[in-house]
């Protein structure tokens, strides 16, 4: 541990990417292995899912390399297109009016860029309250202002909660990336790491516990695999990530179980919820293969981290009392 | 490369970012042979779209049809539909009292197709904002006659009215599924309307497999 505190922070950045991928290649590795011999159908069928999301895990691992590399304003910009990718989903999949052209238009091009630029510009006050507090104002006037009645609040309340979802909550991992702490400069990319690791290994501590302990689900029309008992193990799971990573963030290692245990949570419930709106929408084929216009995928990946995000994001200005 | 074809891949670009322009192939596939892809017509962004969702090396030879007056009113309205899209103009009003080009409608589209070139048409004559297609006018009926050869390719276009609702400038992104089915033909004895209703029929029913 010595050694590794004495190198400069750009040297342990760096050390942190190379392992990264290391470990990325090895699975790599491994899996193509693995589909070079023969298997019943089943079992090609797991590993296909499982190259899947292997290459959404390398996608993300790049765009998180290039996001560092970049400094502030690539990185800005690169969150700012996944946020527009994910609200052109969400609005894809939410029945829209043409009343409601003008207040899409406000959404992804004035509020999108301008929450971004915010973040970008470490406006730290400024991009918190810019969303809840101007935006939620503005999009019902331009709705009002379309002259269409016809469930105007379902209307109104759709656009702002993939706004709050997609903008607001997307914006606060470059967020993370650039805040700056005391005794805990240019380290942002290891909080970004933190949230990341806790929040995927609340999602697999979940699933995999849920294959367990048959539980009762919760909420069956929803998802069949989400129970009370499952969601804590999948929790409990993300705190002891966090306090194995305690030392690359500026925690001690309680607060870092909380920490992980916090964001993991909302991970999994962002999930959840998440796949609510997706049943709504008619989206049966969960992940891939789906054939309806709109069902990419991308959403469902990035609910949790647009979930845990501003959670997180807020734990560790409390914590610091900035 | 030239400018025409920077601005293509350009527009092209921008089509995929705001709608993704994904092209579906159901009962055929992309391939370089005659075509005639007839479509639901919902908004200016359809032949775009269309357009977007096929491969590269099919849209050089497909082209679509524009109304003479509007597209070469101004420079750039002409420049874009004649050096991006290649486009085929049509007259849309023949003159009443019998002066100017008195030339069939159909004849510039005929045209084309006997230069072995693969058209995008939109049988139902305008833009229509309810949920069924209106029904077909005869054009398509006359192309398939003379060109029986040439593949007809029926085309359903979703979710395109909501990217770019009547009246609205500024495109909303949403995504769009443009739908290719399996090749229709004209039966050798079959009536006029029968076949435009089937053609009709045929888009449809891709809008299930969007």
């Amino acid at each position: 541990m010595g050694t590794l505190r004495a190198l400069s922070v750009t040297q342990q950045v760096g050390l942190l990417f190379v392992v990264l991928f290391g470990l990325l290649t090895l699975i790599t590795l491994v899996a193509f292995s693995r589909t070079l011999q023969e298997a019943p159908p089943e079992k090609v069928a797991a590993r296909e899912r499982f190259a899947r999301e292997l290459r959404a895990l390398w996608v993300g691992a790049i765009l998180f390399w290039v996001a560092w590399a970049s400094g502030p304003l690539g990185s800005t910009i690169l969150f700012g297109l996944v946020s527009f990718f994910a609200l052109r989903e969400f609005v894809t999949l939410t029945h829209t009016r043409r009343a409601d052209h003008r207040a899409l238009l406000l959404a992804f091009f004035v509020v999108l860029p301008a929450q971004y630029v915010l973040v970008g510009m470490r406006l730290i006050d400024a991009f918190t309250v810019f969303i809840p507090v101007y935006v939620f104002f503005a999009i019902p006037v331009i709705s009002a202002l379309a002259n269409d009645p016809f469930r105007f609040l379902e209307r109104t309340a759709k656009i702002q909660w993939g706004v709050t979802v997609c903008v607001y909550g997307m914006s606060h991992a470059p967020a993370l990336l650039l805040l700056e702490l005391p005794g805990y400069r240019d380290r942002g990319a290891f909080l970004v790491l933190f949230l990341v690791v806790v929040v995927f290994v609340a999602q697999a501590g979940q699933e995999l516990a849920s294959r367990r302990i048959r539980r009762r689900p919760v909420a069956r029309a929803i998802s069949r695999t989400f129970s009370w008992r499952a969601f804590a193990a999948g929790a409990a799971l993300a705190g002891v990530a966090g306090v194995l990573l305690f030392w690359i963030t500026p925690f001690k290692p309680l607060p870092a179980l909380a920490m992980g245990a916090a964001a993991g949570a909302a991970g999994t419930l962002g999930e959840f919820v998440m796949k609510a709106l997706k049943r709504d929408a008619g989206v049966r084929t969960w992940q891939g293969g789906s054939s309806v216009t709109g069902g990419v995928g991308l959403l469902d990946r990035l609910a949790p981290l647009c979930f845990s995000a501003p959670v997180f994001f807020h734990s560790v200005r409390w914590y610091f009392g900035t | 490369m030239k400018l025409p074809e920077v601005a293509g891949l350009a527009l092209a670009f921008i089509a995929r970012l705001v709608t993704g322009a994904q092209g579906f192939w159901h009962g055929t596939s992309p391939k370089a042979e005659q075509r005639i892809y007839f479509a639901n017509h919902q908004s200016h962004f359809d032949w775009v779209l269309i357009w977007a969702a096929l491969p590269r090396d099919l849209r050089a030879v497909t082209r679509p049809i524009a109304a003479r007056d509007y597209w070469t009113a101004s420079p750039l309205k002409h420049w874009i539909t004649r050096e991006i899209f290649n486009a085929v103009y049509v007259s849309r009003q023949r003159h009443k009292d019998g002066t100017g080009d008195d030339e069939d409608p159909l004849e510039p589209l005929m045209e084309a197709l006997r230069n072995g070139d693969s058209l995008v048409i939109f049988p139902e004559g305008t833009r229509g904002h309810a949920a069924d297609p209106a029904p077909f006018k005869s054009g398509l009926y006359a192309l398939a006659q003379a060109f029986p050869e040439a593949q007809l390719i029926p085309t359903w276009i979703d979710n395109v009215q909501r990217v770019m609702p009547k009246g609205e400038v500024v495109p909303v992104p949403i995504l769009c599924a443009v739908v290719f089915g399996a090749p229709i033909a004209l039966a050798p004895d079959e009536e006029r309307r029968a076949f435009l209703d089937r053609a009709r029929a045929a888009v449809m029913a891709l809008r299930d497999v969007a």
